[in-house]
């Protein structure tokens, strides 16, 4: 399926995305590194305890992620496509070699020492559906669990 | 950024283009060529980026892939680039040293502004016609205008065919203008040092006058063929010469010749000698055969232009065709002659002769004959249909670029609300429909009876209904059956009664003023002419509807005769799985394909997800918003399952279905352009409609809630009632 695939190469080629966080009514933006799965049903990410946007999840576990592929330029309302991935946040054990370790650690191995470090917490988000708009207004979703 | 001929030298091709670059090399080689100057590429980037244009016309693709445009697409958005650049200023800098160039060199003389792009025209391509020229321009703000106009031309519905050709991108193509004097030749034409035809041969056109009308096909030219070994005539054919095209106070006109004239020949022998060792020195100069145009002033051969020759676009490239549609004025004068004097009321005849035959009363013999008979007339139509009618369209467009070169509209769009109100079979016949309506609306008793008790039916209202059926109620509705036929128009009337009248937009005021503002721009001189174009215009846009009401009645002479034919083999207890379906074999019949039923953007479940359309794209084709509950047209008889307040979705809006559009909401089709049927019809009822979009009638559902964004083209589905 191209949309699907082009999903999946948007994901693999992208390293950073929009995080979007709320509490009690504050919305909250933040740029995280991030990697994916690749039935792109997890995504993974990394962040200090002491952060805002841990602490808005810690209250309220929903989230979005935007990925995108815009270079800032007019071309983009033609070119770029934007993802948005809609889904739930849960904590992970830092295992060594664990899998999800592992997948972040592959795409950012520069961030070895930051997510080792005990203060930085290992997340995932359990997508549950994205929104994908291309050619600047065309929009279509992607639902996961198909039963929902 | 501005050149004169003798400051151009061969490193400077891609700053000048190919023409300027090229005849530069001409006149180093001591032949003469017309006072010019070139406008150099950088002047054009400069323009397009200083003013965003290169932004706007990025933003103009981003709606879909050119690769899945249709030429009429195309054509739309050429036209609103060059609207665009039109109605762009010049970048004050860039205006003052134009200005200078201009004044320095050229004065109040008339001059001819030619595209120069790079590339255009190498040995392994050359495209004839792709970008404009303009003849006879003059005065500095005229000139001015002009040169944005053939940058414009740069991206042209021609050139977008020829994209991948031409490598046209929007950040990186670019072009230059040649700006030359006018050389008012007596005589003029086009050289073929070599012809494409046979490379023994070299070949001469000419005509009388400014070659632009051997160009664009107005005039037909004198024509000699040449032994390339030592110029002999070979063979020379004359050509029936009335015309010659002239400058007329600001641009070019046809004029009629002198009698005189008309029976000689344009060149003499020693002009024709001249021209075969002029073409012989070209390519020489170019190192290969030339297509060449030049004029000869008093005694004075002056060269034009001079570019390779080129293998041509293989025959079978749909493009070619397309490119015949842009027809001339003249051209297309010729063609309304013949369609209104002869095609349309031999098409009349035809169907009224065909009608006239009492089927019932042939064997099946003469009945088998008589379906065959039908069956050649219609595919005789349908050829005359592509052959004339559809190039007659195109009198709709040569308006629309004339009316916005000259008015300058801020919409460039308005040239279509000056037509609007034309008398059409279509809008009398949703007239008459509206009016039967009407009456349901008045009289409830009559309404009962048409839904319960049409035997009870008043006989006045009867026999309108009766007239109406027998002018209008053919099968190229869609259904096979005259009493379905009937009975779904009988629900059609009565959901219109439930609905109340909706009317066309009443234009009347501001066709008027529109007419002012048209020809208030124009010269006491100019006024006959931009009458003229405006009334081809009208007619144009009339039968473009109209023949498509006149093909269906032949069409449904040829279902008339099937349909009685598959009666008689019922009777005679033939088994109805195994007699015709008759849909397929009118479909056979008109050549037609199913449109793929399956695509990229189509709601799609497997094991692991669904994927569901939220929002699509398509061009914003009459303003306004509207939800409701979409009903798509999947085959023909679904066109009578619309109710009031729906949103019709669909591949392409026929005229012969129009009749259903004031019933519904909001209208979203398959098929691209300002300029279709369902375009203008939405516009005419105000109703919001967003047309190629892509895939549509497989992506949206019957019933699902939709909403139809006619100001920007977006069209939302409601996926929480979606199953």
């Amino acid at each position: 399926m191209d949309i699907k695939n082009n999903l999946q190469n948007l994901c693999n080629k992208q390293t950073l995305a929009v995080l979007c966080t709320h509490n009690k009514g504050g919305p909250y933006g933040s740029l995280v590194a991030f990697a994916n799965t690749d039935n792109l049903r997890e995504i993974v990410f990394a962040t200090l305890r002491t952060t805002r946007k841990y602490a808005n999840i810690d209250a309220d576990k929903h989230v979005a992620l935007l990925i995108d592929n815009r270079s800032n330029k007019t071309a983009d309302f033609r070119q770029a496509t934007a993802a948005t991935a809609i889904g739930y946040v849960r904590e992970i054990t830092k295992k060594k070699n664990s899998r999800y370790l592992r997948l972040y650690l592959k795409k950012h191995p520069h961030l070895k020492e930051f997510i080792e470090a005990p203060t930085c917490a290992l997340l995932c988000i359990v997508v549950d559906k994205y929104y994908i708009v291309n050619r600047f207004q065309q929009v279509v979703e992607l639902h996961l669990n198909k039963h929902k | 950024m501005i050149f004169k001929l003798e400051q151009i030298n061969d490193r400077m091709k891609m700053l000048v283009g190919s023409k300027a670059s090229a005849l530069a090399e001409i006149s180093r080689n001591s032949l003469t060529v017309p006072k010019s100057i070139c406008i150099g590429v950088d002047a054009y980037e400069h323009f397009v980026k200083a003013t965003g244009l290169q932004g706007r016309i990025l933003m103009e693709f981003h709606r879909k892939d050119l690769s899945q445009m249709r030429w009429e697409e195309m054509w739309d958005a050429s036209l609103r680039i060059q609207h665009m650049f039109q109605t762009t200023e010049l970048p004050t800098t860039l205006q003052i040293e134009l200005t200078q160039a201009i004044e320095r060199d050229f004065g109040s003389r008339a001059v001819v502004i030619r595209s120069s792009a790079p590339g255009e025209d190498s040995q392994h391509t050359s495209f004839a016609g792709l970008h404009e020229s303009y003849v006879n321009i003059i005065g500095v703000e005229a000139i001015l205008e002009h040169i944005k106009l053939v940058w414009a031309s740069l991206w042209s519905d021609a050139a977008l065919l020829y994209r991948r050709e031409l490598n046209l991108q929007v950040k990186s193509s670019k072009m230059a203008v040649l700006v030359q004097e006018l050389i008012s030749g007596q005589v003029s034409g086009v050289l073929f040092s070599q012809s494409p035809m046979d490379n023994s041969q070299t070949v001469i056109e000419s005509v009388y006058g400014l070659n632009q009308a051997l160009v664009d096909g107005s005039i037909e030219p004198d024509r000699w063929i040449l032994s390339r070994k030592d110029g002999l005539i070979i063979s020379c054919k004359p050509a029936a010469k009335t015309k010659l095209m002239v400058p007329n106070s600001q641009g070019i006109k046809l004029s009629k010749l002198p009698s005189k004239k008309s029976k000689s020949y344009c060149l003499h022998q020693d002009q024709i000698k001249e021209l075969f060792c002029h073409g012989q020195k070209l390519e020489d100069i170019f190192q290969g055969p030339q297509d060449i145009e030049w004029t000869y002033k008093k005694r004075e051969l002056y060269t034009l232009q001079s570019r390779p020759i080129t293998i041509t676009a293989d025959k079978d490239d749909s493009r070619s065709w397309y490119m015949s549609l842009r027809r001339s004025f003249e051209n297309l004068q010729e063609l309304r002659k013949d369609i209104q004097n002869t095609l349309i009321p031999q098409m009349i005849r035809d169907a009224e002769m065909m009608s006239a035959i009492e089927l019932s009363c042939l064997s099946d013999k003469d009945l088998h004959k008589e379906i065959e008979r039908r069956k050649q007339i219609y595919r005789k139509w349908q050829d005359i249909y592509w052959e004339k009618f559809i190039p007659f369209a195109h009198g709709v467009r040569l308006f629309g670029q004339f009316y916005n070169k000259t008015v300058q509209p801020a919409n460039p769009y308005e040239f279509v609300d000056l037509l609007a109100n034309t008398p059409m079979q279509s809008t009398k016949r949703n007239e008459i429909m509206e009016e039967l309506a009407q009456n349901l609306r008045e009289d409830l008793t009559l309404a009962q009876n048409l839904k319960y008790h049409p035997e009870r039916l008043e006989e006045n209202f009867k026999r309108q209904l009766q007239e109406f059926f027998d002018c209008y109620g053919n099968h190229a509705w869609g259904l096979v059956d005259t009493t379905e036929n009937q009975g779904a128009i009988a629900n059609l009337l009565l959901e219109m009664a439930a609905t109340g009248p909706r009317k066309r937009m009443s234009k009347n005021k501001s066709v008027t003023s529109l007419e002012d503002k048209y020809f208030s721009v124009f010269s006491a001189d100019q006024q006959g002419y931009a009458r003229e174009i405006l009334d081809l215009a009208r007619v144009s846009y009339q039968l473009r509807d109209d023949d498509n009401i006149y093909l269906g009645k032949i069409e449904n002479a040829v279902v008339t005769a099937m349909q009685e034919s598959l009666r008689l083999a019922q009777n005679q207890g033939a088994d109805q799985k195994k007699c015709i379906n008759y849909e397929d074999m009118l479909a056979s019949l008109k050549k037609l394909k199913k449109a793929p039923r399956k695509g990229f953007l189509i709601s799609k479940a497997d094991t692991d997800y669904v994927l569901k359309t939220r929002q699509l794209l398509g061009q914003p084709a009459s303003g306004g918003i509207a939800t409701g509950t979409a009903r798509v047209i999947s085959e023909p008889r679904d066109v009578f399952k619309v109710k009031s307040g729906e949103i019709l979705v669909c591949d392409s809006i026929d005229p012969n279905m129009t009749f259903t559009i004031p019933l519904v909401a909001g209208i979203v089709e398959r098929r691209g352009g300002m300029l279709i049927h369902g375009a203008i019809i939405a516009r005419e009822y105000g109703i919001p409609c967003v047309t190629g979009v892509l895939e549509v009638t497989t992506v949206i559902q019957t019933g699902v809630s939709v909403i139809v964004d006619g100001y920007l083209g977006i069209v939302t589905i409601d996926n929480s009632q979606q199953k």
